[in-house]
């Protein structure tokens, strides 16, 4: 994200939405994110789909800091959106998250 | 006499444009609805299972090509032959296939491990194969996407018949790994295997080619195919129950559906196959959410079988059902066995937008 664009907090979800070492969907303004809780209880925020094929993030399986494609076993760090190997070849877009109180905001440029 | 309707089923034919213009590729499946809760709760990785079958799986080899070493020259080494190829050539498929979703074992060296093995018992090229089977998953039995249709239509009994002894097969999968020996990939795979990941699939054939030759050398060293009989020759006389599961799996059923209840079968078996099989007799349940492994299969069947057609109760069934589907199709490509779906099963998914009804 460039440093010169300004941060557009937006709410995302309610901090009790999910559990720790699980991912919600979260859609805004036609696009589609993935919220993450990682196990030490910190928020992620990633692109939705995987970006080997358009398939929803937030189906998958995440372990400790991997999200799991639920379709192809593509895994991504989501704490840097890194793709870990076959069929992902190309990384995820990652965003900011901030908590405000019980709600997890999520930085949009 | 039906008129006889052959489609292309090759990647860089006009049924792939057709598939992409009909909302085919890269679709929305049906999913059975089930909680967030549980689905992670199935998805869950474990060691313990893959790793107990795989330690059995490997003592089972052992000690069935020792009993065969000691009794070579004998009428009783055959039998144990007969179980060293069933394993090498046969439960290799489902090996391949489990850690090449990287299901099997929780920690990802293993499923590589595994991978790499098997994959070379079933001469099956890692990295080609886990792009094609990649794409299988993405649009399975979807003509000119699909690059595993293992019974087009018409069918080809006599390659069928062939693999039995995966006389077909291996050598196809031979004159693919001379090419890529080469440097040089088919058409075909170079729509779905990306630049970045073909000198792996050049190196890998190299590979293989140098132990394949090396086995054959040390055959006319010592005037025996004994070296063979444990490398290589396993692929070709341990290869029937690739086509006997393998079969199941969709051969006969409808194409260009975003359903895999239609287009797919779960076939209930014995636990000696099931064990050979690695479970992938759940074949419905496999497609519909692959990233569950496979010692959750069974679990995950009990889960959706209201919302799925009746399983089939086991090969004898389903073969009553596959022989004479794919005997009809010879002459009748049109003809596939409709699966029925259960009067209280949800409805079929709603289609892509855009897409266009098949003629």
């Amino acid at each position: 994200m460039s440093a010169t664009t300004a941060i557009r907090w937006v709410e995302a979800c309610a901090v009790e939405d999910i559990d720790a070492e699980d991912v919600i969907r979260f859609d805004h303004e036609g696009r589609t994110f993935a919220i993450y809780r990682a196990p030490d209880g910190r928020f992620h925020a990633t692109d939705g789909l995987c970006t080997h094929e358009r398939v929803h993030l937030a189906d998958g399986l995440v372990m400790g800091s991997i999200i799991e494609c639920p379709k192809h076993n593509g895994r991504f760090d989501y704490t840097t959106g890194r793709a870990k190997g076959a069929p992902v070849c190309v990384d995820l877009a990652t965003y900011p998250v901030r908590i405000d109180g019980d709600t997890v905001l999520i930085g949009l440029g | 006499m039906p008129t006889e309707i052959r489609r292309d089923y090759s990647l860089t034919g006009p049924e792939a444009d057709r598939a992409v213009a009909r909302g085919l590729a890269t679709a929305d499946w049906y999913q059975c609805p089930i909680p967030r809760k549980e689905m992670k709760a199935l998805m869950a990785r474990s060691d313990g299972p893959a790793l107990r079958d795989t330690a059995i799986w490997f003592a089972a080899l052992f000690l069935s090509g020792l009993g065969g070493w000691y009794f070579w020259g004998t009428w009783w080494c055959v039998p144990f032959f007969a179980v060293y190829g069933i394993l090498y050539g046969s439960s290799s498929d489902s090996r391949w296939h489990e850690c090449g979703h990287g299901t099997a074992f929780k920690t990802p060296w293993m499923n590589e491990v595994v991978y790499q093995i098997a994959c070379f018992m079933i001469l099956r090229e890692p990295t080609v194969w886990r792009w094609s089977h990649t794409r299988h998953h993405t649009d399975t039995i979807i003509v000119g996407r699909d690059p595993e249709i293992a019974a087009p239509r018409p069918p080809d009994i006599a390659g069928i018949l062939l693999n039995v002894f995966a006389l077909k097969s291996s050598w196809v999968a031979l004159k693919k790994i001379a090419l890529h020996a080469t440097g040089r990939l088919y058409p075909d795979e170079a729509l779905y295997i990306p630049e970045s990941e073909r000198g792996k699939v050049f190196r890998v054939a190299r590979i293989y080619l140098v132990i394949l030759i090396a086995v054959a050398a040390w055959c006319l060293a010592i005037g025996s195919i004994l070296p063979a009989m444990f490398i290589g020759l396993p692929t070709l006389y341990g290869a029937a129950f690739v086509v006997v599961f393998g079969l199941t799996q969709h051969a006969g059923l409808d194409e260009d559906v975003l359903d895999h209840r239609l287009n797919s079968r779960t076939v209930y078996m014995n636990p000696v196959f099931r064990f050979l099989y690695w479970n992938m007799n759940y074949h419905v349940e496999h497609h519909m959410f692959p990233m569950v492994p496979y010692h959750q299969l069974p679990k995950l069947h009990a889960r959706i079988k209201d919302d799925c057609p009746t399983p089939y109760s086991g090969l004898w069934e389903a073969y009553r059902e596959i022989i004479p589907a794919l005997w009809r199709q010879r002459k009748d490509p049109r003809f596939f066995v409709r699966r029925r779906l259960p009067g209280h099963a949800r409805p079929l998914g709603a289609p892509p937008a855009g897409a266009v009804p098949a003629e």
